[in-house]
């Protein structure tokens, strides 16, 4: 089946998710969209499927216009979807979990669970899957997990499937077994869309790769593409960004991690043994494709991990075991990732978000009291000070832009006493003024001699700011180069490849 | 293949983020909606009584015939009702002098003392986002410390009542404390180990009540002793009225409360806490400690309320049924008193007043007080519904201007999608 989508346009309020969208796949195709999270990949497949409605533009299966009203539209297309997050009820075994919604039924109601059972051992041997349909999905491994998802799209005669990052949750050899189901399904002449972000897939299965990047398709590639390539098309080099900078004067290191390695709670190793200094008065740039451990390793250093191993210093100050406010009191200052979820409290104010980490003691509580007059002297100096545009102090954290939402994350913590600044992602989501006014700030904290950790998976942004960069790739620094280094270099290590003649300092695991 | 949606099953993703976002919606809402809540809910009373009503009943069998009467008898019963139950809690004109006149605001008063404290502590484990269900446990065991404490020692005027009171307190406060900490440790929620403990404490005072240590001397019945007059609460208009000095201490919680919850370095944590736990880890906050801080106070303040009672209208002896309902009432009053110290202080008044009229509503009226249950959860059901009580009132949905965020994983906008149908 051939699946066009033709201008697609979603908008979400100010917001546009995806732009004009145009995708082809042909019958029997690996069809790739690469791009980084939040490029809009999800939102396309979920309008695809009938979760959302296009605000505008048209999909088109076999040069017939669908309408789908909900993902059973869909389906009866022909379209199937597996999804990062499994939709299977984990007390049910494989053969209710494959016929639930379309029961088959005997007289007086019974389910007829053998018609069930023998659709999925029909299916499970023509592709191999090796999948009893007694058994438990609780019971089963992850990736055995997904085969019932894929089960359960090809039962209901899925012609195009969609995978939306399918390999996030597999291990190493469980995402080579996918690679193999997937070019068995492609065999068979199913079409396949093939939502990722990692590199590696991609030119291992794809047939075609269509890249997209802020809600835009920003290019078509071909399989045969380097890494490099890929990689510039994902981050982009649209908007170059410069940011006036004087060369570092680095003094004596002051943080200091080596072998640091932090286990997450499904038991992946996701930061494996990595060692890196920065120096005071440097900026240190943390590169790499998104989901390459560069979080976690943020979360290790604040104290926010807790199967961490390994050895943090600051100024000779260990860092590992400490609790996130022994941390923050440490003079360690933090941008989260995720503002929203981690940095803010949407519904405070804006000065009750600025002394947020700082609920403790002086200046801002005196005797158990909050001092709501010095607060609000110290909300409008430093709403002044950082630009936060607002209808005054008193506003909503929640209702602000983002480009403001982060000024007020950079506000409380640069307002502190620091001895080290950590951002993660400082200017994702927000506007290219306040980008502008993020980066001036950031290499204004590293003048003051403050060393500084910035990730980004923004290629420009690490090129603008970094005086060293340092590449994870699966949880590893695959080495940690100069600042002036080449972009195609970069890109190249993102994928985990040190080309040969670039010197490196630190080690690859 | 027929079926459309069902295919898939709900995303089991966040259940704690999406209890805590029906708790935000149902204790942040307007005043309006809590005023119109009540409105609505009078009205749907309104409707009863007049269905109930066997002169209404009577006059509908002719109702083709003569329309007016029955219009006249439904205007009766429901006017009738609701001018009784106006004096039986507000003002009675009807009564000789002005003391005996406004005697049935200060029965209200009374009644409202222990809703209030109780209804304090449950509204601010809402702020922290917990559900302390608790309440009656807590009141057991906070009255039989209190208790135990008024009957047992003998202690000076003054010095007494303060001890039990204390004891009280404590005793509330380990017993939501408790909860607390089995969250913070375990993981525990708190919902289920609240009401579980509401047995523990149920049956835990019926055996003591049963034993020497909390039974009266002499009795077979499982009543405590009296307490002794140095620690009761005293009366603070005089005895020809109930209201006692525990009002002024309900006054007091709620200042305190009030302090706590937006003057305190404490309650900002809680309050962050209570909105983004996320945000407030990030922020050094240890989430686990105000889970259990705030159990403790929310128990303490619950507690309040059981020591109202056996140092208030029960000081000849308690039983094990002393709660009365009052702890689930809390929830009641927190909801409709939008988890904020003053809010619950008015919602009190409005309940110890329907308490207080129900009784006179009965009395001269001769309508069940169950009308009266009936009108108190239709307001929890309106406040909990308040797109309903939106589309009545053609009040705008705050949420409406809001954009959507558009979300990096595939699952919440399944999610929404899904339930959007």
């Amino acid at each position: 089946m051939k699946l066009e989508l033709r201008g697609i346009t979603k908008r979400f309020g100010a917001l546009t998710a995806n732009d004009h969208i145009d995708l082809t796949v042909e019958p029997g195709e690996i069809h790739c969209l690469l791009g980084e999270n939040g490029a809009g990949k999800s939102t396309l497949m979920n309008v695809l499927y009938g979760l959302y409605q296009a605000d505008e533009g048209e999909i088109v299966l076999d040069d017939v216009v669908q309408h789908f009203a909900g993902p059973g539209d869909a389906m009866n297309a022909g379209i199937g979807m597996v999804h990062q997050h499994f939709m299977l009820i984990p007390v049910f075994t494989v053969a209710e979990n494959v016929m639930l919604g379309h029961e088959q039924t005997k007289f007086g109601g019974r389910l007829d669970l053998n018609a069930a059972r023998a659709k999925v051992r029909e299916i499970s041997d023509r592709f191999g899957f090796d999948v009893d349909p007694d058994a438990l999905v609780d019971d089963l491994p992850v990736g055995v997990q997904q085969r019932v998802e894929i089960i359960k799209a090809l039962s209901r005669d899925a012609k195009v499937l969609v995978f939306d990052e399918p390999t996030a949750v597999l291990t190493p050899q469980e995402t080579d077994e996918l690679m193999a189901i997937m070019r068995l399904l492609k065999e068979r002449g199913t079409s396949i869309v093939f939502i990722t972000h990692k590199l590696r897939e991609v030119r291992e299965v794809a047939d075609r790769i269509t890249v997209i990047r802020l809600g835009k398709v920003v290019g078509e590639a071909s399989p045969t593409a380097t890494n490099a390539e890929l990689a510039s098309l994902m981050v982009g080099r649209a908007v170059e960004l410069t940011v006036q900078k004087a060369p570092a004067q680095p003094g004596k290191p002051a943080l200091q991690v080596s072998n640091l390695s932090v286990i997450d709670p499904r038991g992946q190793v996701v930061v494996n043994d990595v060692s890196f200094e920065v120096r005071a008065g440097e900026i240190l740039a943390i590169a790499g494709v998104q989901g390459n451990g560069q979080t976690e390793l943020t979360e290790a250093l604040m104290g926010l991990q807790s199967r961490v191993s390994g050895t943090v210093s600051l100024d000779g100050r260990s860092l590992v075991g400490m609790s996130v406010r022994k941390v923050l009191d440490a003079g360690v200052g933090f941008v989260p990732e995720d503002r929203k979820e981690d940095g803010l409290v949407g519904e405070f104010t804006i000065a009750e978000n600025l002394m947020l980490d700082r609920s403790e003691g002086k200046p801002f509580v005196k005797g158990g009291n909050l001092q709501l007059s010095f607060l609000n002297g110290f909300a409008e100096d430093r709403s002044k000070e950082f630009d936060v545009r607002s209808q005054g102090i008193q506003t909503a954290v929640g209702r602000l832009s983002g480009g403001n939402q982060q000024k007020v994350v950079l506000a409380r913590e640069l307002s502190r006493e620091l001895r080290l600044f950590v951002a993660a992602q400082p200017t994702r989501g927000i506007d290219v003024g306040s980008i502008e006014f993020v980066h001036k700030r950031i290499v204004a904290t590293r003048d003051e001699g403050i060393p500084v950790v910035v990730v980004s998976t923004e290629l420009d942004e690490v090129v603008a700011l970094a005086d060293r960069i340092a590449v994870m790739y699966r949880g590893s620094i695959v080495g940690i180069v100069p600042g002036t280094t080449s972009r195609d270099v970069l890109g190249l290590m993102m994928a985990g490849e040190v080309p040969a003649g670039i010197d490196v300092e630190g080690t690859a695991a | 293949m027929s079926d459309t949606t069902l295919t898939k099953p709900a995303p089991v993703a966040e259940p704690p983020s999406r209890w805590r976002r029906t708790l935000t919606e149902i204790t942040g809402g307007s005043v309006m909606i809590s005023i119109l809540a009540v409105v609505l809910a009078m009205i749907a009373g309104g409707i009863l009584i007049a269905l109930t009503d066997e002169n209404v009943q009577a006059a509908a069998g002719y109702f083709f015939a003569r329309p007016a009467d029955t219009l006249a008898e439904i205007w009766k019963a429901v006017s009738g009702a609701y001018v009784a139950l106006f004096q039986g809690s507000v003002f009675n004109p009807n009564r000789p002098e002005f003391a005996a006149q406004i005697k049935p605001f200060t029965e209200t008063l009374a009644f409202a003392t222990p809703l209030i404290a109780a209804g304090l502590g449950v509204g601010l484990a809402f702020r922290v986002g917990m559900f302390n269900i608790g309440g009656r446990g807590q009141m057991l065991i906070a009255a039989a410390c209190a208790g135990w404490v008024g009957f047992t020692l003998d202690l000076p005027w003054g010095l007494h009542m303060v001890l039990a009171v204390l004891a009280g307190l404590i005793g509330g406060g380990i017993w939501g404390g408790l909860a607390g900490l089995l969250k913070a440790r375990t993981g525990a929620h708190e919902v289920i180990v609240t009401i579980m403990l509401n047995y523990v404490a149920f049956y835990l005072v019926s055996y003591l009540l049963r034993t020497p240590l909390l039974q009266a001397p002499g009795s077979n019945n499982p009543k405590s002793p009296p307490i002794m007059d140095t620690a009761v609460f005293p009366d603070l208009l005089g005895p020809q009225f109930n209201l006692n000095f525990g009002f002024i201490l309900v006054i007091a919680a709620t200042v305190f409360v009030w302090w706590l919850l937006s003057r305190s370095s404490l309650g900002f944590k809680f309050r962050a806490v209570g909105l983004n736990p996320n945000a407030a880890r990030v922020a050094g906050i240890d989430v686990k400690n105000m889970y259990v801080y705030a159990m403790l106070i929310s128990g303490a303040l619950v507690g309040l309320a059981g020591v109202s009672q056996v140092l208030g209208p029960l000081s000849s002896g308690f039983s094990s049924g002393l709660d009365a309902g009052i702890g689930f009432d809390a929830i009641t009053v927190a909801l409709l008193g939008r988890s904020k110290p003053w809010g619950i202080f008015v919602a009190g008044i409005l309940f110890g007043a329907f308490k207080a009229g129900g009784f006179a509503m009965q009395a001269s009226q001769g309508i069940p007080i169950d009308i009266v249950l009936v009108v108190q959860s239709l307001i929890v059901l309106f406040i909990a519904a308040p797109p309903l009580i939106r589309t009545v009132f053609r009040l705008p949905d705050p949420s409406k201007p809001t954009k959507p965020k558009a979300r990096k994983t595939p699952a919440a906008p399944t999610q929404k999608a899904v339930i959007a149908k």
